[in-house]
């Protein structure tokens, strides 16, 4: 199958290499990537902080840029490693479109909301996909995943309650070879990012991540993972800043659910030149 | 708009009374924040009754029909308002009683303030009620000289601790039962000074002073959780029968109802008696569920009154996006998943109505375009669990993101606004420039070494200026990789030789 990298704003610029092991593990189960050059952002920020003149030409920039290749037939399907990104795309995109047409604004397209849904419905979180449609169930067996070490996981809000993700995410971690998956206490609590709610209500955001973090590092676990970039990169500012460590003194750190799936025993998932969850009880050194 | 025939001004009334912010809420919250003990009573109470309710909940394999039935039932009550509450006036009335209308706060408590007057009665007694808390009538009637006393525990605690409620179903979330036996020693007229800590011992003493209330009240104030239309008649849902010794025993009755909080049928009661205990109090039932229909001889209260208040309500009907807030039955399961509430408290919301659905419904109420609640549709990080365990289905991430919108709109078309736009506001019309296009993005992305050169030796950002500076307050921020996904793809589509174009080691 030919499928559409969504990489998402956030993964473009800061974590392009969540970007690449989406595309390994897509490419190691044989299908083809594309990467749709017009790509940008799915106007999440925009939308969500209630400025929907400025998401407009967002939104519409995504919407003509995916549908294009799914019209041409170029791909079948687009992907993000992103729940919340998705989310976006299937709920909000369209209600922006409305929001538009309803307010009359210049140049406002009538057909835009009917085509967003038509790109939201053909666009998958990437466990959604590896699990829904391509029939990953088993990562060590299907996809070679390998990292050994404990990690602990975050099922991100949208992901988990606007996509229903249920344990997808979770369930392929645990079919990581050699990986332990620990429960996170309180995990379905927000981390307290919520895009410009970290900025505008800082200290309310800074009292939710407080918290996320110490039941992270009350596992013991040498990392957590999740599905969505933003949550791990607001989650790993606090865990850095806190200087944070496992019991054997390595920093905690996120990783992404992509980044797991694509470590194999060839090429293991590192962390400045250290195996990722190095020195983590059952971890190799 | 569409324009509800009721009698009322064709725009419809803003809400006053409490339900406006008192600050804005980021400030507000920062100083609860402080507050150790409260966020420990708050988390242990809320995670209390969030366990017990998701227990009771799963217990039902139909609840999501349920949900959905009682989502479906309100809207159809909001669809057909003016009728049903022509209606419920009718029925009301042919059964003995007697139905004001009130279009604000200040009307509502004229009118209560005359019903009690012509009774010739200086004390009432009152059964919880958010509707009279929203109007303020207590404050009201306290100073025109008529006392009103609380029986319901938790209201009574906090009206004898002069202060307000902090959640809607638990108005005393935020006391612990020190605290408790210190307001009732310093402020319950004859109550044992040897009165401890125990729970039972508070609850008897507060028995005690509220027998003496009940006995010798002529006059009675009530909300409503329902009004059937069919019937006229009015249901209250309590837990300790204070309020059905309030409903039963004085000569009159006044209850103060939203206007949204009527049913089209007695059956509907079938749904909500069911949605309603489970998600509030976790509950499979309610103990004291009162449900009466006018007036009899001889049984309870001669002169019934109802006073059906609009404060607002008009004006979030007219609301296509925000209307379903009116569907909230006020169980308050939003307040106890709320991660925003949990930290930040009842009492950083300004309004009667705090947490999730007070940061919708206050300023549905009052509009945005007021000022009184701007802040509030910001105080969630969306993070949907309200939406989740909300009995009615109340999409309230949405109807926030829809109130941001309005008070963005409203900020910018401000006659007389400041008119140079906030450092927010370009950040954001910036952003909207580069990311709406791929090609602008990928040529910004090229300035990504420089944020790599900004960071600090540990590779991270601990410091930035202006906006970003409440992210660093408590988080860092990764130095940015020295080149974009796209550029890196870019890369490997020009060498085609190298099929997987992964360079180890990358980011990090």
């Amino acid at each position: 199958m030919r499928i559409a990298l969504f990489a998402t704003c956030i993964v473009d610029a800061m974590y392009p290499r969540v970007a690449q092991a989406t595309v390994e593990i897509l490419e190691r189960l044989g299908h083809e990537v594309v990467f749709p050059a017009g790509q940008a952002c799915c106007g999440q920020m925009h939308v969500n902080s209630g400025y929907f003149p400025e998401a407009l030409p967002v939104v519409a920039n995504h919407v003509r840029t995916f549908e294009s290749g799914f019209d041409t037939g170029e791909y079948e399907v687009a992907v993000a490693p992103s729940g919340s990104c998705v989310a976006s795309v299937k709920h909000q995109h369209a209600l922006v479109a409305d929001w538009a047409v309803e307010h009359g604004v210049k140049g406002a397209d009538s057909t835009l909301a009917a085509r967003a849904d038509a790109v939201g419905a053909r666009t998958y979180e990437l466990a959604q996909l590896l699990t829904d449609v391509l029939g990953v169930a088993d990562a060590a067996a299907q996809l070679g995943s390998y990292l050994p070490g404990t990690i602990t996981y975050h099922p991100s809000c949208h992901g988990m309650r606007l996509l229903h993700l249920g344990d997808r995410q979770r369930s392929l971690l645990a079919s990581v070879e050699g990986l332990e998956v620990v429960d996170l206490p309180e995990a379905e609590q927000c981390c307290g990012f919520g895009g410009t709610f970290s900025i505008k209500n800082a200290d309310v955001s800074s009292a939710m991540l407080a918290d996320k973090v110490a039941n992270i590092c009350g596992t013991g676990a040498g990392a957590c993972a999740g599905g969505d970039a933003s949550c791990l990169m607001h989650i790993g500012g606090g865990l850095h800043r806190e200087k944070r460590t496992t019991p054997s003194g390595r920093p905690v750190r996120t990783v992404h659910l992509a980044e797991v799936l694509a470590s194999t025993r060839e090429k293991p998932l590192t962390i400045d030149g250290e195996l990722a969850l190095a020195g983590t009880p059952g971890g190799a050194r | 708009m569409s324009t509800v025939s009721l009698g009322m001004p064709a725009l419809p009334p803003r809400g006053f009374g409490n339900i406006s912010e008192t600050e804005p809420f980021p400030s507000y919250a920062r100083r609860e924040l402080q507050n150790d003990q409260l966020r420990a009573n708050l988390r242990h109470a809320t995670h209390t009754i969030r366990d017990k309710r998701l227990r009771v909940v799963s217990e039902l394999p139909d609840w999501e029909e349920l949900r959905e039935a009682g989502s479906a039932i309100k809207a159809e009550a909001m669809e057909r308002l003016p009728e049903l509450l022509a209606q419920f006036e009718e029925q009301f009335t042919a059964r003995g009683g007697t139905v004001h209308w009130a279009r604000d706060a200040a009307e509502a408590n004229r009118i209560v303030e005359g019903l009690v007057r012509a009774t010739g009665s200086s004390e009432v007694v009152k059964v919880k009620s958010m509707a009279t808390q929203e109007i303020g009538l207590n404050e009201y009637l306290e100073e025109r000289g008529i006392a009103a006393f609380e029986t319901d525990l938790a209201e009574l605690i906090v009206q004898l601790g002069h202060d307000k409620p902090s959640h809607i179903l638990v108005p005393a979330i935020h006391r612990n039962r020190t605290e408790i036996r210190d307001i009732f020693l310093r402020e319950m007229p004859g109550v044992d000074p040897e009165l401890t800590d125990e729970p039972r011992r508070l609850a008897m003493a507060a028995r005690a002073h509220l027998r003496r209330k009940f006995l010798s009240a002529k006059v009675a104030i009530s909300g409503a959780n329902f009004g059937i239309a069919e019937t006229g008649t009015l249901g209250v849902v309590e837990s300790e029968g204070n309020g059905r010794m309030c409903l039963t025993l004085p000569e009159t009755l006044i209850t103060v109802m939203g206007i949204e909080k009527v049913l089209p049928r007695a059956e509907d009661l079938g749904v909500f008696m069911q949605l309603l205990p489970r998600s509030s109090t976790g509950e499979r039932m309610n103990p004291y569920t009162s449900l009466w229909t006018g007036s009899t001889p001889g049984d309870g209260p001669k002169d019934v009154h109802v006073v059906l208040l609009d404060n607002g309500r008009t004006r979030a009907l007219a609301d296509r996006h925000g209307r379903s807030a009116l569907h909230c039955i006020r169980c308050s399961a939003c307040m106890n998943v709320c991660p925003v509430y949990e930290r930040a408290g009842g009492h950083a919301y300004g309004s009667t109505y705090p947490g999730p659905i007070g940061a919708i419904l206050s300023p549905l109420l009052t509009g945005v375009e007021a000022e009184e609640n701007k802040s509030l549709p910001y105080a969630s990080s969306l993070c949907g669990a309200c939406f989740d365990a909300c009995p009615v289905k109340i999409n309230i991430p949405e109807i926030l993101v829809h109130l941001r919108g309005e008070d963005v709109e409203a900020r910018h078309s401000r006659p007389g606004a400041r008119r140079l736009p906030s450092q927010f506001d370009l950040a954001m019309a910036g952003a909207s420039w580069a990311m709406s296009d791929g090609a602008r993005m990928g040529l910004l992305e090229r300035g990504l070494p420089l944020g790599k050169a900004a960071a600090g030796r540990d590779g991270v950002i601990s410091k930035l200026p202006g906006l970003g500076a409440g992210w660093t307050q408590s988080r860092d921020i990764p130095a940015p990789p020295a080149e974009s996904f796209r550029a890196q793809w870019a890369k490997r589509a020009k060498n085609s030789a190298d099929p997987h174009g992964i360079k180890e080691g990358e980011g990090k």
